[in-house]
């Protein structure tokens, strides 16, 4: 049903495509990760495919496998308009963890980058705020990774800033807003 | 009813020594009485993270009805309560924040700790859960299940009632009173 999407990708693509595969409806392409963000790109804004939708964006460790590369990052690319859906994957190696970021792409990928970071240490290189999400800041290591023992805690002493990341003025703005002034 | 309406009620003539029948008076002393109005004065300050939250929530509404063991008064501020119940799961992450409110907590205080995530991590047994928040607060009760039912909690506060009655002091003024006894243990080896 999705014929055309891959047909789309590999006219503009060709071989850097690593790999298409087709599993029951299920469409994946594997792209190198230097064209990556190119891809990504081309998804949102080739009005063919118009996948104005990432649903997710994670990460898998192939280490059991005895993968090479390490990892790949898998995007979920969703369409409103046609309804159909692509799996994007890239390999990472271990030696050179880095992804371009897609955050200038959707905005919504702020978050779920910041996730990969924090469970794979995979980072994004032009993200606006590069830093752990869900663990806090005197974790050590990242959880996901498959040699990351299931049961090593990292204890923290005093509480994490969670405000960090708004701006001055967005506070100004909500302290303006609320009854109560928020302490400094 | 008013306060005005006071014609239904009978006529009762003023108690003087020689009217007043003799249940009427009994003799306890002070730390009696008070431990007495402590126990049946708890006030709840749920530190709800999880589903025993939701758990708790039954248990203060009108099924269960808390009311009935005086400890309904759910106070959302650590300054005006005296009794910590943690319902639900706490992640390193929210430790510090535990511990800050436990300590703004005024003393006399208790923690009841409730469900297995709060009592030792539960199933969570993985990198980010604290494995029982005994670990940076003292615990006076704990609840076991998943959740527990509202009856267990119940009785946990019953439990507790019984041990602020018995006098028996609370795990705070345990581990307080431990803490105290090594400082000036360590004075006296300093010195």
């Amino acid at each position: 049903m999705a014929e055309y999407i891959a047909e789309n990708l590999r006219r503009r693509f060709g071989d850097a495509l690593e790999r298409v595969s087709d599993e029951r409806g299920d469409l994946t392409v594997w792209i190198d990760r230097a064209r990556v963000h190119e891809l990504l790109e081309h998804c949102k804004r080739d009005p063919e495919l118009d996948f104005c939708f990432c649903m997710d964006v994670t990460a898998v460790d192939y280490l059991p496998l005895g993968g090479s590369p390490r990892f790949a990052v898998v995007y979920h690319l969703y369409s409103l308009r046609t309804g159909n859906r692509v799996r994007v994957k890239a390999g990472v190696p271990e030696n050179d963890p880095v992804m371009p970021t897609a955050v200038d792409v959707w905005k919504s990928t702020d978050w779920f980058e910041r996730e990969v970071y924090d469970m794979f240490g995979i980072r994004f290189e032009g993200h606006p705020n590069m830093k752990r999400i869900l663990c806090h800041k005197d974790f050590q290591g990242h959880a996901l990774r498959k040699d990351y023992p299931a049961d090593l805690r990292w204890k923290l002493a005093s509480p994490d800033d969670l405000l960090d990341e708004i701006s001055s003025d967005e506070m100004q703005r909500i302290r303006s807003r609320v009854s109560h002034p928020i302490s400094e | 009813m008013g306060l005005s309406d006071d014609r239904a009620r009978p006529e009762v003539p003023p108690a003087t020594p020689d009217t007043a029948p003799p249940e009427s008076v009994f003799t306890t002393n002070l730390n009696k009485m008070v431990r007495w109005a402590r126990s049946g004065s708890l006030w709840p300050l749920p530190f709800g993270t999880a589903c025993c939250a939701i758990e708790f929530m039954s248990v203060v509404s009108s099924h269960y009805d808390l009311a009935r063991f005086g400890a309904e008064v759910v106070r959302f501020s650590p300054r005006q309560s005296d009794m910590m119940i943690v319902a639900g799961t706490v992640v390193d992450k929210q430790a510090p924040i535990l511990k800050l409110i436990y300590e703004q907590m005024s003393s006399p205080k208790w923690v009841i700790s409730m469900g297995v995530c709060a009592s030792s991590g539960g199933f969570y047994r993985a990198y980010h859960v604290m494995q029982g928040i005994d670990e940076i607060i003292p615990v006076d009760v704990y609840v076991p299940g998943c959740p527990p039912t509202p009856e267990g909690l119940i009785y946990a506060i019953l439990k507790l009632q019984e041990k602020i009655e018995r006098g028996d002091p609370s795990h705070y003024q345990i581990v307080a009173e431990r803490e105290a006894a090594e400082a000036r243990k360590q004075q006296l080896v300093g010195a």
